[in-house]
C-alpha cells in the first residue's frame, strides 16, 4: 500500500516538474517566536498569527511603510459628509483559494460572520456598523451607528479579512483548522508546535508579483535557537531578534538585519481607583506620579536594557508617529525636581510601592533599572514577579500599585488609547476617567481630518500626561532577520511579513 | 501470575480516579482567569462572557469536573480552546513524537549507563572507575538546555552537520527524523546514563561480593561469565525498575529539551496549554501521561518477574 502510494507521489512529481517550470521549487523558511492560536480571522487573536495571515488572508485594505491606509481587496472608499455611511468599492476579477468568487456578497458575509460569530474577536473591533449593505455586484456600502474614523484602520487588519463564504459555512468554527481565504498563498497543512506551511494560490489577483513557491512557518520559543537556525541555514527570515542579539547578526555577512519602531509601547500603568490598593500616595497625588516619571532616565533605560536600539516616549504613540505631540516632548530626568515634588506633596521618603512585573527576561531587566532610578528619588518599588496570566488577572482585580505592561499597537492612535484612558472601558485597570478626555476621544472618533484627529489629541495629550494614569515608557523595534538570499524584504510598522515582492535565490 | 496481573490491573482503576481528581483540582488552583487570556489583548467583555459561558467557566468546579469526567468517559477529551482541535487529536499528534524520543533516549541511557556501571563496578578504585564516576557527575550536574545549545553551536552553526531544530515525522523521511533527533535524544539520555550508571554500579558492587557468585568462582567460571550472568541478572532488578520510572518522565515530556529544540512533543504541547490556560489541553495529556506512567510501573513489575524467578509466585 505505502510502496504504491509512494510511486504514485513520485510520479506526481515528476509530472509536475516536467509542465511546471524549470527552476526548482523556492521553500521561505519562517521563524516564528510563538505557535500561532487558531488560524481563523473571526477567532484568532495573537500577533504571531496575524503573520501567518499576511499570506494567506487577504484584506480590504492594507498599510503602507508609513501608516497610511492603502487598498488591498478594496479599490477605494468614502466616507459620507456625515461620517455614517462608508462605501467600498471592491477589486473585480478576485477568487478564493476554493475557486469561489470575491465579490460584495461575499465581503457582506464575511464582515457579518465577524459581527455574529459566536466567540468573534472581531465584534468589537466593527461595533461602530449597524448594517452592511449590497450596493451593486462589486459596491458595498457599511452603515454606522455613529462617526467613527477608525474603522477603516481596522479593515487593515484581521476585520477585513475575507473569508471564501461557502468554505466558512461548511466549516463552521473548524474554519480555523483549513482556512479559505483569498491571499497569494493558500493553507496546506498544519502540525500544531511544529509547522504551518502554505503554497502559492495559482489564480491569486497579484499573481506576478508572488515569486516563491511554498512558505513554512516554524514556532521556535527560544530566540538563542530561533537564531542559530538563521545562521545555520535551517531558516530564512525570524521574527522578533532579541535587541542583544542585533550585535551577532550585524557581524554576520550572511544575514541581513530589519528594524521598525513598533506600534505599541511599554508604560507604567499605576492603580488610581482599583480596589483598596489604590489607596496610597502615588494613586491619590499626581505630584507624586510626576516625581516618578522624572526620576526616570529613559535615555540610560534604553542603553542599559537594549543597548540602545530602542526608542525612548513618553505617550501613546512613539516620536516617530504622525499623531506624536511634540508639545509634550519625552521628559529628562530630574531628581531634584523629583524629590522636590513628593515633599510639596507631603509623602514620607522611602514610599514604597507594589511593583508587578510579568516574568521575562527583558520585563525583569527594565524593572530593576526603573527600581534603581526611582529608589534616588525616594521611591521604594518593591518588584513583584508575576507569570503573565495572573498578573494580567491581578491588574484587573487592582491587585498592584504600580504594573509594568506592554501594548503591542494598533495602526490607529485610537486603538492605543481610547480603551485604555476612557471611564470604564476594559483595558482602563487604573480606573482613569476624566469627562473632559472622554469628550476629546469622542471628537478623535468623529472626525475624518487628520489635523482636526490630532488637535483633539492634544487635548487628551494635556490632561492624560500630566495626570499620568500611564507612564509610557519606550517603544520597541521590530526586529526582523534574513539571510542574504532573500531579496524584496520591506519592513512595516506592524512587523507582519508581506510576501508580496519576496523573491529567494 | 495470572492472579498477581489481575490484582494490579484492579488496582490501577481507583489510581486513575483519584489522578483525574487531582489534575483537576490542582488546576483550578492556578492563579489567572482562562477567559482573560483567551480574550486576547483587547479583552472586551461581552467576549470574556461568551468564553465563560461556553466553556462552563461559570460553573462550580464539581460540576466542571462531571462534565469533563462525563466526556472523558465517551472518548471525549475535549476541545482545545486556542486552537479548536480536539484533545484526542492533539495527543495522537504528539504521542509518536514524545514516544520516539524518549525511545531513542533511553538507548542512549543504556548502551552509556549499563556498561559504564559494570566497568566502574569491576574494576573498583581504578582509573576506569574514577573516570565513569567524572562521566556521572558531569551528566547529572550539565543543565539540559546549556547542553542543547551548546550542541547546536557546534554541530550546527560551526559543523554545519545536523539541523539545529525542528522534527521530521519517521514514516516521512527516517534519515531526516533521526537527524532532527539525535541530539535531543543524546541530552536527554545523557542526564539519565549518569543516574543509571551510578544505580548500576552500586547494585553490582553488591551482587559481587554476594555468596552466589563466590560460589560462580569457586565453580571455576570464567569473570566474564560470573559478571554477566550471574551478578548482573541479580543487580537488574533496581535498574529496570527505575529505567521504566524514567522512561515515563520521559513521555510526559521534556519541556526544556524540546524548547530548546523545538520538537513537537508533549512537553511543548503542555507548556503552552499551562502559559495560556488551556485546561482542557493539560487535563488530557496529563490524564494520558499518568495512565501511561501507570501502565509503565505495571510492566516493570513485570519484568523484575522475568529476571527474578524468586518472584513468581
Amino acid at each position: 500500500m505505502i510502496p504504491t502510494i509512494r510511486r504514485l507521489a513520485l510520479a506526481l512529481l515528476l509530472s509536475s516538474a516536467a509542465i511546471g517550470p524549470a527552476m526548482a521549487q523556492t521553500n521561505l523558511r519562517i521563524g516564528l517566536a510563538e505557535d500561532p492560536d487558531v488560524l481563523d480571522p473571526t477567532l484568532a487573536r495573537t500577533y504571531v498569527g496575524r503573520i501567518v495571515f499576511a499570506s494567506i488572508c487577504d484584506k480590504l485594505f492594507d498599510i503602507d511603510e508609513k501608516l497610511n491606509i492603502v487598498p488591498q481587496l478594496a479599490l477605494s472608499h468614502e466616507t459620507s459628509a456625515d461620517g455614517k455611511t462608508v462605501t467600498i468599492k471592491l477589486r473585480p476579477g478576485v477568487k478564493f483559494h476554493d475557486g469561489e468568487d470575491f465579490n460584495a456578497e461575499a465581503a457582506k458575509y464575511s464582515l457579518e460572520r465577524h459581527l455574529t460569530m459566536k466567540g468573534s474577536f472581531r465584534k468589537p473591533e466593527l461595533s461602530a456598523i449597524e448594517s452592511i449593505e449590497v450596493v451593486d455586484p462589486l459596491t458595498i456600502r457599511l452603515h454606522l451607528k455613529a462617526p467613527f474614523s477608525p474603522l477603516l484602520a481596522q479593515l487593515t487588519d484581521r476585520a477585513g479579512m475575507m473569508v471564501a463564504p461557502k468554505a466558512a459555512e461548511a466549516a463552521g468554527d473548524k474554519f480555523g483548522l483549513h482556512p479559505v481565504c483569498a491571499g497569494p498563498y493558500k493553507f496546506v497543512e498544519r502540525v500544531q508546535q511544529d509547522r504551518i506551511v502554505v503554497e502559492k494560490f495559482a489564480d491569486y489577483w497579484n499573481k506576478d508579483n508572488v515569486f516563491i513557491d511554498k512558505i513554512t512557518y516554524l514556532p521556535i520559543v527560544d530566540s538563542t535557537v530561533r537564531l542559530a537556525n538563521l545562521r545555520s541555514g535551517g531558516l530564512d527570515l525570524i521574527e522578533r531578534v532579541l535587541a542583544t542579539d542585533i550585535k551577532t547578526v550585524r557581524e554576520d555577512k550572511k544575514l541581513a538585519l530589519s528594524k521598525t519602531v513598533s506600534l505599541g509601547y511599554v508604560g507604567l500603568t499605576v492603580n488610581l481607583a482599583n480596589g483598596p490598593k489604590a489607596d496610597n500616595p502615588l494613586a491619590k497625588d499626581a505630584r507624586v506620579r510626576q516625581a516618578l516619571n522624572l526620576a526616570i532616565d529613559r535615555d540610560a533605560l534604553n542603553q542599559v536594557v537594549f543597548n540602545g536600539e530602542f526608542v525612548p516616549g513618553n505617550q501613546w504613540v512613539s516620536p516617530q508617529n504622525p499623531y506624536y505631540q511634540e508639545k509634550f516632548p519625552v521628559p529628562k530626568r530630574d531628581v531634584a525636581k523629583a524629590k522636590a515634588l513628593l515633599k510639596e506633596a507631603g509623602v514620607k521618603t522611602p514610599l514604597s510601592i507594589d511593583f508587578m512585573v510579568p516574568n521575562g527576561v527583558e520585563f525583569r531587566q527594565v524593572a530593576e533599572v526603573v527600581q534603581s532610578m526611582a529608589a534616588e528619588a525616594g521611591f521604594d518599588l518593591k518588584i513583584r514577579l508575576t507569570e503573565f496570566a495572573t498578573s494580567l488577572k491581578q491588574s484587573e482585580e487592582g491587585n498592584y500599585q504600580l504594573y509594568l505592561i506592554g501594548w503591542s499597537g494598533r495602526s490607529d492612535p485610537d486603538g492605543n488609547s481610547y480603551s485604555f484612558q476612557v471611564c470604564n472601558q476594559p483595558q482602563n485597570t487604573a480606573k482613569y476617567c476624566d469627562k473632559d478626555v472622554d469628550a476629546a476621544h469622542q471628537e478623535a472618533r468623529a472626525k475624518t481630518a487628520f489635523a482636526d484627529r490630532k488637535a483633539a489629541y492634544e487635548k487628551v495629550a494635556a490632561k492624560v500626561l500630566p495626570e499620568g494614569p500611564i507612564l509610557y515608557l519606550y517603544h520597541s523595534q521590530v526586529l526582523v532577520a534574513h539571510t542574504d538570499k532573500l531579496t524584496g524584504y520591506k519592513a512595516m510598522p506592524d512587523g507582519l511579513v508581506r510576501v508580496i515582492g519576496l523573491k529567494l535565490k | 501470575m495470572l492472579a498477581f496481573l489481575t490484582r494490579r490491573l484492579l488496582q490501577i482503576l481507583p489510581t486513575i480516579v483519584i489522578v483525574s481528581m487531582l489534575i483537576f483540582g490542582l488546576q483550578q488552583l492556578l492563579p489567572g482567569d482562562p477567559a482573560l487570556i483567551m480574550a486576547g489583548e483587547d479583552r472586551d467583555p461581552a467576549v470574556l462572557e461568551q468564553i465563560r459561558e461556553q466553556y462552563h467557566l461559570n460553573d462550580p468546579v464539581p460540576v466542571r469536573y462531571l462534565y469533563w469526567v462525563k466526556g472523558v468517559l465517551h472518548g471525549d477529551l475535549g476541545e482545545s480552546m486556542r486552537l479548536k482541535s480536539s484533545v484526542a487529536s492533539l495527543v495522537a499528534e504528539k504521542l509518536p513524537v514524545t514516544l520516539q524520543l524518549a525511545a531513542m533516549a533511553l538507548l542512549f541511557a543504556l548502551g552509556i549507563g549499563i556498561p559504564a556501571g559494570i566497568v566502574s563496578a569491576v574494576k573498583k578504585e581504578t582509573a576506569w572507575d574514577y573516570g565513569a564516576n567524572v562521566f556521572a557527575l558531569w551528566g547529572l550536574s550539565t543543565p539540559n538546555f546549556w547542553l542543547g545549545i551548546l550542541m547546536i553551536f557546534l554541530f550546527s552553526v560551526t559543523l554545519g552537520w545536523l539541523p539545529a531544530s525542528g522534527y521530521v515525522r519517521l514514516g516521512e523521511d527516517w534519515r531526516q527524523s533521526l537527524a532532527t533527533t539525535i541530539m535531543p535524544a543524546f541530552v536527554l539520555g545523557n542526564a539519565l546514563a549518569a543516574v543509571l550508571m551510578r544505580h548500576t554500579r552500586g547494585a553490582m558492587l553488591q551482587a559481587m561480593g554476594a555468596d552466589y557468585v563466590r560460589t560462580a568462582r569457586a565453580k571455576g567460571l570464567q569473570e566474564g561469565r560470573v559478571v554477566l550472568k550471574h551478578a548482573l541478572r541479580n543487580a537488574m532488578t533496581p535498574v529496570i525498575t527505575l529505567g521504566a520510572l524514567e522512561f515515563g518522565t520521559l513521555l510526559s515530556g521534556a519541556v526544556l529539551t524540546e524548547q530548546v529544540f523545538t520538537i513537537p512533543g508533549f512537553g511543548k504541547l503542555i507548556v503552552d496549554a499551562v502559559f495560556n490556560r488551556d485546561y482542557a489541553v493539560v487535563q488530557g495529556v496529563v490524564l494520558v501521561t499518568s495512565t501511561i506512567y501507570i501502565l509503565l510501573n505495571l510492566a516493570a513489575d513485570i519484568a523484575y518477574m522475568l529476571v527474578n524467578p524468586r518472584l513468581r509466585g
